[in-house]
């Protein structure tokens, strides 16, 4: 059955499609027509903003030759950051951090909370997977030698991100508030007290206090999701920044086969 | 390194990018494998193991047990092995402080042009014995569970004390009779050493890194003082021992 064909509105004359000239070229497909946009789109922002360079200074540049899955542990490592990030961002929507709400409100994301446990267990299981993946990526880079000249402050920022992951489950551990967390929290907090000179302080600084108390536990929430966070986040920028312009380590066993004449002459 | 080796490595890996392959998209394939199985992982331990919490928070009661994260159990394992009281604040601290300043140190302690992990005999040595050392006190560390009960046989009226103490999570570090750890000082024979008003008062007032018990409800601590002091250690055959000032 064929349907009546409406009559085609009224439309003003300069809206309506013009038949092609013969001998034209022919008109752009659609598929190249937002082809079309999308490049004039990346020209506008780039005429502002000039990131090309940047991002094929980062995507272009070279990696030598013979690099394995071993240089595939720092990525890890980053991503597992970036989902601890994530799955936290989730979890302090529902998180309430006083003394009085908080094992709570942790009970009522792992029991109520629509995907609640599963967005906790990956959080909680996440860090484990980050501490093994940053232990294996400074394994890595150790044994190939990769600290040495010039890549050391890569390695000194290196340190300082193992020891702010190592903050970040401190004080991640304690904001679920049940005995468990409570107590070893108590432990750590005295343990650190131990220490000479600065101990009671960075004790009484961690606590709120010189007793463990409701301040405690919103200090501990602060530290663990903007102060290390933020840092954790700048440091590694700038580590990758290093990886992008010194470039990674040829395995340490690669040689570049130099003609040996060219390099007796260079002597 | 001296300036002509530094050049020489800088020729030489500038030869090695060369013959490399571009970023992306081969480097960042490889990644994004990586990515996506230690996604795969997460979710997986996230499905299997679940998310437990345990019973809230609460000062008052004492049925706890002290344990830190997985990973912080070599630290932890530290402090058993260093056991002098005057030693404590070295393993607490004066450990992982060094351990820290020589990682920091390190590039600037090794500056030999060597890379080659064979060639670099101290570096690699010394690099597999920590990551040994660290895993044997992590595998201590998790095998050494804190028990929470005490076989010791008592006079009836002591009873209900060593119930309360064996909940207490006091056994992850003091050891009384055949149970328990060896992180603080052991309490077999605290009675002949501490008359109940210390006892009472190193409960209200310890030396850490032990948690206060000064919350405790006073009929328990009053058991729990009753029964520690009873402790005298007059039983012949134990050993005899050593430590035993404080708690
Ligand atoms: C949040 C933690 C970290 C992230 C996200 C991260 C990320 C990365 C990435 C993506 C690379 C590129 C090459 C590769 O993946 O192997 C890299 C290289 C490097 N990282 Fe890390 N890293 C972290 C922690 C560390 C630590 C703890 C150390 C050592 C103490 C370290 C030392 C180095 C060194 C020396 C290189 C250069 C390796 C080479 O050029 O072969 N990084 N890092």
């Amino acid at each position: 059955m064929k349907l009546p064909t409406l009559p085609k509105p009224p439309l003003p004359k300069r809206f309506q499609e013009k038949p092609d000239r013969p001998g034209a070229a022919p008109k752009p497909t659609k598929l190249e027509q937002v082809r079309e946009g999308g490049i004039t789109a990346a020209d506008w922002l780039d005429e502002r903003a000039s990131l090309s360079g940047g991002l094929r200074w980062m995507m272009f540049r070279k990696v030598p030759k013979g690099t394995n899955w071993f240089y595939t542990l720092g990525s890890a490592t980053m991503f597992a950051f970036v989902s601890q990030a994530i799955t936290g961002v989730f979890l302090a929507m529902y998180y309430t951090p006083s003394a009085t709400q908080a094992y709570e409100s942790a009970r009522h994301i792992t029991n109520d909370v629509f995907l609640g446990e599963f967005v906790r267990g990956m959080h909680k299981w996440g860090s484990t997977v980050m501490v093994i993946l940053i232990f294996l990526h400074m394994a890595r880079t150790f044994f190939f030698g990769a600290y040495k000249y010039p890549r050391e402050l890569q390695w000194i920022i290196g340190v300082v991100l193992v020891i702010l992951t190592f903050v970040m489950s401190l004080t991640g551990y304690l904001l679920p508030f049940d005995q468990r967390s409570y107590w070893a929290t108590i432990v750590a907090a005295n343990i650190n007290g131990t220490g000479p000179f600065v101990g009671p302080f960075l004790s009484d600084f961690l606590r709120g206090g010189g007793d463990f108390g409701a301040t405690t536990l919103s200090r501990f929430y602060a530290i663990h999701m903007m102060l290390v966070p933020g840092l954790i986040a700048a440091l590694i920028g700038a580590h990758l920044y290093l990886v992008a312009r010194l470039g990674t380590t040829a395995p340490p066993w690669l040689r570049a086969d130099v003609d040996e004449k060219l390099r007796e002459e260079q002597v | 390194m001296n300036q002509r080796e530094k050049e020489e490595y800088l020729r030489e890996y500038a030869l090695l990018k060369a013959k490399g392959k571009p970023f992306f998209p081969y480097a960042v394939a490889k990644d994004a494998i990586m990515m996506a199985f230690v996604m795969v992982v997460i979710i997986t331990m996230s499905i299997v193991l679940g998310a437990e919490l345990g019973p809230k928070a609460d000062p008052t009661t004492t049925t706890y047990v002290p344990r830190p994260e997985w990973y912080f159990f070599f630290l932890f394992e530290l402090l058993r092995v260093i056991k002098p009281p005057e030693l404590v604040p070295f393993a607490t601290i004066g450990v992982p402080t060094i351990c820290m300043i020589l990682l920091f140190l390190l590039p600037f302690i090794d500056r030999g042009p060597e890379r080659r992990p064979e060639r670099r005999p101290i570096a690699t040595i010394a690099g597999i014995l920590i990551i040994f050392s660290m895993g044997y006190l992590t595998y201590l560390g998790a095998a050494a569970g804190s028990p929470n009960s005490i076989e010791m046989e008592v006079a009836p009226e002591y009873e209900k004390g060593k119930v309360v103490v064996a909940q207490s999570g006091c056994l992850a570090c003091h050891k009384i009779g055949e149970n328990g750890g060896d992180l603080g000082p052991h309490l077999t024979e605290i009675g002949a050493v501490l008359d109940k008003g210390a006892i009472r008062r190193t409960l209200d007032n310890p030396t850490a890194p032990m948690p206060s018990f000064a919350g405790l409800p006073e009929e328990k601590k009053a058991a729990m003082v009753d029964f520690l002091a009873s402790l005298k250690g007059e039983d012949e055959g134990r050993i005899q021992n050593d430590s035993g000032e404080e708690g």
